[in-house]
C-alpha cells in the first residue's frame, strides 16, 4: 500500500455541499465545508443539533442515499477520490479504509445475527480469510476492546448485551479491518455518565495504539477538549470556526462560537459541559440567506453580516473563523494560514 | 426449545377442549331433533325412545359429551348418515386431499407472494413496486371462485389444456403425485394461491420496507458489506414474519377452501362440508369442523415454535 506525501492530508473535502432533494423542496444540509484530517489526528465536528455533522461523516464513506441526496465538491481519502470510486473498490473503502461508529450501536446491529458473527463476516469479506479466522480476529478484537468472558460474548444477539458493551462491540467492528479513520459519531452520548468515561479512554487509547485518525462528533465540549487535537464548529451546514482545540475553545472567534461556550465564564471545561443554548432557533436549511447564516441570531451583526457568506479570516495564529468582524487576512499574522 | 414446545402444548389443551364441546353442542343447538333425519317422518314413538337410548340421547348431556368425547379420542367419529362409512375416514381422507391442495396453494402463493414483495420493498416507489402491488392488490381484491371460472373457460373450455374439475382420472377420489392427477391440481392451486400471493406480497413489502430504514443496514453498508450481503441479512430479518403469514395462510385454506373445492369439484373437506350441509348429514359435519378446527388449532401452535425457533428476540419464556 502506498503512503501518501506527508504533506497531503490522509482526509480531504474541499467545497463539500450535501443536498436532499425529493423532498417538498431541497434541503442544503452540508453548505460548502473544507475539512482535512492528517493521519493520526484528532478532530472534534461540535455544533448544535441539526447543523449538518452526521451528513459531513456520511458523505465522505458515500453512506447517503444516492437518489436523495446530491453531494458536490470534492472529497479524498487516503488519496482516492471518494466520488469516483467504482461499487467494489467502495465497499472494500468502507471499513477497511474507513470505519464508522454510531451513536446507537443498540440500532446499529442487526439485531438476529449473533454479535461475534457480525464482526467475523465483516472481517471475512475484506481479508477473504475462513469463518472460523474471522471469528478468531472478532475474539482478539473483543479482548482488545475489553468485554468480559469474551468468549461467550462473541455468541450473544445485541439484546443481550448492555449498551456500553454493545459500543465496546461496535468499537471491535470498526477496527476489525484496521482502518486508517474512524469517523465517530456520537458515540458516547447514548451512554450513562460513568460508561461515556470509559468509551472515551478506550477509544483515546486505541486512536493512540494504532494511530487512527479520528472525525469526533460530539456536543459536549469537555469530551472534545480531552480528545481532539483540532476543533470544527458547525452552523447550519458549514464550518464556522476551526482550529487547535485550545485556542478555539480560549479565544474563540465566532460569535456562534462564543455563544456555544457562553455557558463557562473561566473556560474550563470538564466532561459532560453540554453546549448552551443561544436565543433564536437554526436556520431554514431548504432557504438559507445569502450571507452568514448566523447573522439573524447574532447579537454584533451588521448589515454587511447579509452581503455574502463570510471567508475564513484568521483568528489567532492556529486557528480561522467565518466572521467579517475578524480582520481581513492581508493584515493577520501569516502563520494563522497555516492552521486546520 | 423442548420444554418451550411443551408447555405451549399444554397451553393449546383448552382450547382444544374447548373446540370438541362446540363441535359436540353443534348437533344440540342445530334445529329440530338430530333424529328427525334418520328417521321416517311415522315413526312410533317406541320406536323413536329405543333410537334415542341407542345413539345415548336419554341420557344428560355432560354425560352424553364424556362418551362422545371417549370414542373421539379412539378415533371415532360415528358413521356418515348418507353414506354409511365410517366419518373418520371420509374426513381424513378429504382433509389430506386438501391438505395437499392448500399447500400447492400456499407454496405457489408464497413463491411469487416473496418474490414480489421482495421488489416492490426494494424498490419502493418505482414502477416495479406499483406494478408489483397492483397484483397483490388483485390478488386479494378478485373473488376467487370467479377467478377459477374463468381460468376454467380459458384452459378448459377454450384451450382444453387442463381438466376442469376433480382430483384424478376416471373420478380418482385420492390425489397421488403423478404426472396425470398433476394436471387435475394446477388450475385449483393457482386459483387458490392468488390469496396468499397477495397478503404475502403486502407483508413482505412492508416488512422489508421496515427493515431497509432501520440503522443497522447503513451499519452493513459502512463495514463494506455488498448489497447481495445486506440482502441477505435483510432476508434473515424478514424471514419470521414472513414465515408465520405464510403458515396462517395455509391455514386459512384449509378452512376457507369451499367455493373453490366445489367450484373444481375437488374432493376435499370443504367440498365434503357442502355435501354434509346439504344433505343434513350431522355426523359427517360435526367430524368434518372437529378435524378441521384442532388443524387450526395445531397450525397456530406450529407457526408459535417455528416463529420462536426463528426469531432470537423473542424469549423462550
Ligand atoms: N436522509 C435525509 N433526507 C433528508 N434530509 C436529511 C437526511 N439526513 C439528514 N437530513 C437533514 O440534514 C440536516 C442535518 O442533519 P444531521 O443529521 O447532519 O444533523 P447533526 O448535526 O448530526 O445533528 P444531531 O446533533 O442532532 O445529530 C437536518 O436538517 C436533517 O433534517
Ligand atoms: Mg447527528
Amino acid at each position: 500500500m502506498s503512503t501518501p506525501p506527508p504533506a497531503a492530508p490522509l482526509v480531504r473535502a474541499r467545497n463539500l455541499t450535501v443536498d436532499f432533494v425529493g423532498g417538498a423542496r431541497p434541503v442544503r444540509a452540508v453548505a460548502g465545508v473544507d475539512l482535512s484530517l492528517a493521519a493520526g489526528e484528532v478532530v472534534a465536528l461540535l455544533g448544535e443539533s441539526g447543523s449538518g455533522k452526521s451528513v459531513t461523516l456520511r458523505a465522505l464513506m458515500r453512506l447517503l442515499p444516492e437518489k436523495r441526496a446530491r453531494i458536490g465538491g470534492s472529497i479524498t481519502v487516503d488519496g482516492r477520490d471518494v466520488a469516483a470510486l467504482g461499487r467494489r473498490e467502495l465497499a472494500r473503502f468502507r471499513g477497511g479504509t474507513v470505519a464508522m461508529i454510531f451513536q446507537e450501536p443498540g440500532l446499529a446491529f442487526d439485531p438476529v445475527y449473533r454479535v461475534g458473527d457480525q464482526i467475523a463476516e465483516a472481517v471475512v469479506r475484506h481479508e477473504r480469510v475462513s469463518r472460523k479466522a474471522g471469528r478468531a480476529r472478532a475474539l482478539e478484537l473483543f479482548e482488545r476492546v475489553r468485554i468480559p468472558s469474551a468468549e461467550t460474548r462473541l455468541d450473544n444477539y445485541p439484546h443481550e448485551m448492555s449498551g456500553g458493551m454493545r459500543q465496546r462491540a461496535m468499537i471491535a467492528l470498526a477496527l476489525a479491518c484496521r482502518p486508517k479513520v474512524l469517523l465517530a459519531d456520537e458515540p458516547t452520548t447514548a451512554l450513562d455518565a460513568t460508561v461515556q468515561i470509559q468509551i472515551l479512554l478506550l477509544l483515546r487509547e486505541l486512536q493512540r495504539e494504532f494511530g487512527l485518525a479520528v472525525i469526533f462528533v460530539t456536543h459536549d465540549i469537555g469530551v472534545a477538549t480531552e480528545v481532539a487535537d483540532r476543533i470544527a464548529v458547525m452552523y447550519a451546514g458549514r464550518i464556522v470556526e476551526r482550529g487547535d482545540c485550545r485556542d478555539v475553545i480560549r479565544a474563540a472567534a465566532h460569535p456562534y462560537t462564543r455563544g456555544l461556550l457562553a455557558s463557562r465564564a473561566d473556560h474550563v471545561f470538564t466532561r459532560g459541559t453540554r453546549l448552551a443554548t443561544i436565543p433564536g432557533a437554526p436556520p431554514d436549511l431548504g432557504a438559507l440567506p445569502p450571507g452568514c447564516a448566523f447573522a439573524p441570531r447574532c447579537a454584533q451583526a451588521v448589515p454587511a453580516c447579509e452581503a455574502g457568506v463570510p471567508e475564513e479570516r484568521p483568528a489567532s495564529a492556529t486557528h480561522v473563523a467565518r466572521c467579517i468582524l475578524l480582520r481581513p487576512p492581508a493584515q493577520a499574522d501569516a502563520g494563522a494560514t497555516a492552521a486546520a | 426449545m423442548l420444554a418451550f414446545t411443551l408447555r405451549r402444548l399444554i397451553y393449546v389443551t383448552p382450547v382444544a377442549i374447548g373446540v370438541t364441546v362446540v363441535c359436540f353442542l353443534l348437533v344440540h343447538i342445530t334445529p329440530g331433533d338430530p333424529l328427525t333425519a334418520i328417521l321416517p317422518a311415522d315413526a312410533t314413538l317406541e320406536l323413536q325412545e329405543q333410537m334415542k337410548a341407542a345413539y345415548g340421547f336419554d341420557k344428560p348431556l355432560p354425560v352424553q359429551y364424556g362418551l362422545w368425547f371417549w370414542k373421539v379420542l379412539h378415533g371415532d367419529l360415528g358413521h356418515s348418515i348418507a353414506t354409511g362409512r365410517p366419518v373418520a375416514t371420509e374426513v381424513l381422507r378429504a382433509v389430506k386431499n386438501t391438505l395437499i391442495l392448500a399447500t400447492v396453494a400456499t407454496l405457489i402463493g408464497f413463491t411469487f407472494g416473496t418474490l414480489f414483495g421482495f421488489v416492490a420493498g426494494y424498490f419502493r416507489d418505482s414502477w416495479l413496486d406499483k406494478l408489483a402491488s397492483f397484483v397483490s392488490v388483485l390478488g386479494v381484491s378478485v373473488p376467487h371462485y370467479w377467478l377459477g371460472m374463468v381460468l376454467v373457460i380459458i384452459f378448459s373450455a377454450q384451450l382444453g389444456w387442463l381438466p376442469p374439475t376433480g382430483a384424478g382420472p376416471d373420478g380418482s377420489g385420492d390425489w397421488r403425485p403423478d404426472a396425470a392427477h398433476l394436471r387435475y391440481i394446477i388450475l385449483p392451486a393457482v386459483t387458490m394461491s392468488v390469496i396468499p400471493m397477495g397478503v404475502i406480497a403486502r407483508t413482505v413489502r412492508a416488512l422489508v420496507g421496515d427493515i431497509l430504514s432501520q440503522d443497522f443496514v447503513e451499519a452493513l453498508r459502512a463495514k463494506g458489506m455488498s448489497e447481495f450481503g445486506v440482502f441477505r441479512h435483510v432476508v434473515t430479518n424478514a424471514a419470521p414474519t414472513a414465515l408465520a403469514v405464510m403458515g396462517l395462510q395455509l391455514g386459512y385454506l384449509l378452512g376457507g377452501s369451499i367455493l373453490i373445492e366445489t367450484v373444481f369439484s375437488w374432493p376435499g373437506s370443504g367440498f365434503l362440508l357442502n355435501a354434509a350441509i346439504f344433505q343434513r348429514d350431522l355426523p359427517l359435519l360435526q367430524g368434518t369442523i372437529l378435524i378441521l378446527a384442532m388443524f387450526f388449532v395445531m397450525l397456530n401452535l406450529a407457526v408459535d415454535v417455528l416463529q420462536t425457533a426463528l426469531d432470537p428476540r423473542i424469549k423462550r419464556g
